[in-house]
């Protein structure tokens, strides 16, 4: 397993907003590989970064300078066709504030990103039942997202975040417009799907959020300043062994 | 993403808001209608127009004076109702009024040349003469019920013949009548029902008085119809002499109606008729007071300026068209901005360009397309009505154009949104508030 290429590979990659005197370094030059399988959780201050280093990762945003390698693919100055394409296939998106497709059944918002990539109306079907299935809203499929509370409609989202199969999921601020007990659901999910050997990178103010990561990143001013792994990358995330040691 | 899916996206964005899109549809509906229910209107008159000139027949020549010195406007073929309010201000008296400053001769059509038209050695090939003489402004009273009739014509028997006029109660009028100055006169189906009331065949044998000078109703006319806005059965027919006695004054007349003895004749009867006034009015055909047209020339005349209505009622409609087709068109604008954020969503998660095109475009078709369907069924359904006294005809060319015009119109005013709706960065639209 040592030898499969990282998901994400950073190199000295920069993104810079405006120019000369008023120039905004959002991420001054960052370093980053995260592996197949890790749990990585980015934290700071508001306005530290995180967001803009997400968007780069997550092939939203062309980084100003530096290298930036995604399961191995270079992805710089690539065709707008050509990056949605990559985002359909590499990566499930999380947004905190949801962002399901209004007055649209949840069953066809999870069933969307397969669409895109051409897969076969039966087939899409299937897997975006077995997606919603897994996030517990089998008996939801057509409700539309303002049917459903703000727990239900963040489950939905992480269901068409991994039902393409993605090598990576980005997750910003996914838990920041939920209360804890709906916090607490989507972070089971993020467990499982952790445990069940998925790349998952997700940007929180919350510490009981990032203490669920096997591995947490802090920013300041654009730049990664601390990186502390708690669990190894291939072994089950801290809730799990919490949960093991207890029995 | 096939075109499948982009459909039922773009009918999902369409029944999103309904109303919003049923008034869009409306616009596009009510010019796909307008421009098929005026072009046939305008069809419809022209048709009617040229039925009624073709019901005259072929042979039949319409001879009008063209007083080239007096220049009073009254050139060209001229319905019934021209000289004979002119004349009516000499205060008659005299067959032969001149105008003065003009050239010592009559200048005007006159009963005389009415009736040198009828000698069979000079004309041969002339089988009816009718002179037309009209009366402006006539009132008809009859127990206390008035009517104002559209068009008094003086005139002889062989005029009903020549018109193709019918008699559907009582009887016509005779020579005999119009050599006895007899007040005796014939009515369309309109005066008739407007006096007497009913079916107004009451009114045959009573006596009614035009401006004050009383005739007797001896027969009505076979109803003919309305050609456009002019209702042909609004007309009274009388011998020449007594409307002349009464109503219009012994001046010139409107109008010489000529048949020829049939339609392979009517050529030389024109040139019979036309030596004859020559002769009598000293004229040669430079400088020719009078003119004779027959019926091919009056039908391409009226349908030339049939054709041009036509063309001005579909510019008309044509201009609903694209105000409705700018309706869309800010619609989709609209409909773009404010979903600005799902657009970011679509683009995250996989939309490329092309389907978010397709999206908005096939929106901007189905809502013109929608609005196309139902306006041509308004259209079809409109056509079956009388309008302004015409029936219309649909043209099929207007159906299909509209159509056309409509999905066209979609599209041209879809591609601008839709495309500003493709470039958006994912980035900027899912920041979007
Ligand atoms: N489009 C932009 N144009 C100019 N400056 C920008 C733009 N986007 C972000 N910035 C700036 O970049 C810096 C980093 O922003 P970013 O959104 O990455 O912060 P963040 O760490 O996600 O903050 P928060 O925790 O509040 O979400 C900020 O100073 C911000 O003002
Ligand atoms: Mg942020």
């Amino acid at each position: 397993m040592a030898t499969t290429k990282p998901v994400i590979d950073l190199a000295r990659v920069t993104k810079t907003y405006g120019e000369g005197e008023t120039a905004v370094h959002a991420v001054a030059g960052v370093d980053l590989v995260v592996e197949r399988g890790d749990y990585v959780a980015v934290m700071g201050a508001s306005g530290s970064g995180k967001s803009t280093l997400m968007n780069i990762i997550g092939c939203l945003d062309e980084p100003t300078r530096g290298r930036y390698l995604l399961d191995g693919v270079d992805v710089r100055r690539r065709q707008e066709a050509t990056l949605s394409r990559i985002r359909n296939r590499k990566i499930g998106f999380i947004f905190q504030s949801f962002n399901l497709i209004p007055r649209t059944s949840a069953l066809r918002n999870v069933e969307l990103p397969l669409a895109y990539a051409g897969v076969k109306p039966g087939e899409r079907r299937a897997r975006a039942l077995a997606a919603l299935d897994k996030v517990g809203l089998a008996d939801r499929t057509d409700h539309e997202p303002s049917q459903l509370s703000g727990g239900q409609q963040q489950r939905v989202a992480v269901a068409r975040a991994i039902v393409t199969e993605p090598v990576l999921l980005l997750a910003d601020e996914p838990t920041g417009a939920l209360d804890s007990h709906s916090t607490a659901d989507v972070l089971d999910l993020f467990d499982e799907l952790s445990a069940a050997g998925r790349t998952i990178v997700v940007i929180t103010h919350e510490v009981e959020v990032a203490h669920r990561a096997k591995r947490i990143l802090r920013m300041r001013d654009g730049l990664i300043v601390a990186d502390d792994r708690t669990v190894p990358v291939h072994e089950l995330p801290p809730a799990f062994r919490v949960k093991a040691a207890a029995s | 993403m096939n075109i499948q899916e982009s459909t039922r996206f773009a009918i999902q964005g369409v029944t999103a808001n309904k109303v919003r899109s049923a008034l869009t549809t409306l616009g596009i509906l009510i010019g796909v209608a307008a421009v098929i229910i005026l072009v046939a209107v305008g069809t419809g008159s022209s048709k009617a127009v040229a039925d009624s000139i073709s019901k005259l027949g072929s042979n039949v020549l319409t001879v009008s004076s063209t007083s080239t010195s007096a220049g009073g406007g009254r050139a060209g073929a001229g319905g019934p109702g021209g000289s004979g309010g002119f004349a009516a201000l000499f205060g008659g008296g005299s067959a032969t009024t001149t105008d003065s400053g003009t050239k010592s001769r009559s200048p005007q059509l006159t009963m005389e040349d009415a009736r040198a038209l009828t000698d069979k050695t000079t004309a041969p090939d002339i089988e009816g003469v009718a002179p037309v003489v009209s009366a402006q402004s006539v009132t008809a009273t009859y127990q206390g019920a008035s009517h104002s009739v559209g068009t008094f014509t003086g005139t002889t028997a062989a005029y009903l013949l020549i018109n193709n006029d019918s008699i559907a109660t009582g009887s016509a009028f005779t020579d005999a009548d119009y050599n006895d100055h007899a007040r005796v006169a014939v009515v369309g189906t309109t005066v008739a029902k407007d006096l007497a009331g009913g079916d107004g065949t009451s009114i045959v044998g009573k006596t009614v008085a035009f401006n004050g000078k009383e005739f007797t109703v001896v027969g009505i006319l076979g109803s003919k119809g309305s050609q456009g806005p002019q209702d042909q059965d609004d007309v009274v027919l009388a011998p020449a002499t007594a409307v002349q006695d009464t109503l219009s004054g012994y001046g010139s007349i409107s109008q010489i109606k000529v048949k020829a003895a049939s339609a392979d004749t009517t050529s030389a009867a024109q040139t019979q008729v036309e030596t004859v006034l020559d002769g009598r009015h000293g004229t040669t055909s430079s400088d020719r007071d009078f003119s004779v047209f027959n019926q091919a020339q009056i039908l391409s005349a009226a349908s030339s300026s049939n054709a041009t209505f036509t063309v001005l009622l579909g510019a008309v409609a044509a201009i609903s068209l694209l105000v409705g087709g700018i309706g869309v068109m800010n619609i989709m604008l609209v409909t773009v901005t404010e979903r600005t954020r799902e657009i970011g969503i679509r683009k995250a998660i996989g939309a490329g360009k092309g389907d978010i095109v397709s999206q908005f475009l096939l929106e901007a078709v189905i809502l013109s397309l929608f609005g196309a369907i139902v306006g041509v069924a308004v259209g079809l359904i409109g056509a079956h009505f009388t309008i302004v006294g015409v029936q219309p005809v649909v043209a099929p060319y207007s159906v299909i154009l509209a159509f056309g015009v409509a999905l066209a119109t979609g599209l041209f005013f879809g591609l601008y949104p839709a495309n500003r709706a493709a470039k958006l960065r994912p980035i900027d639209a899912l920041r979007y508030e």
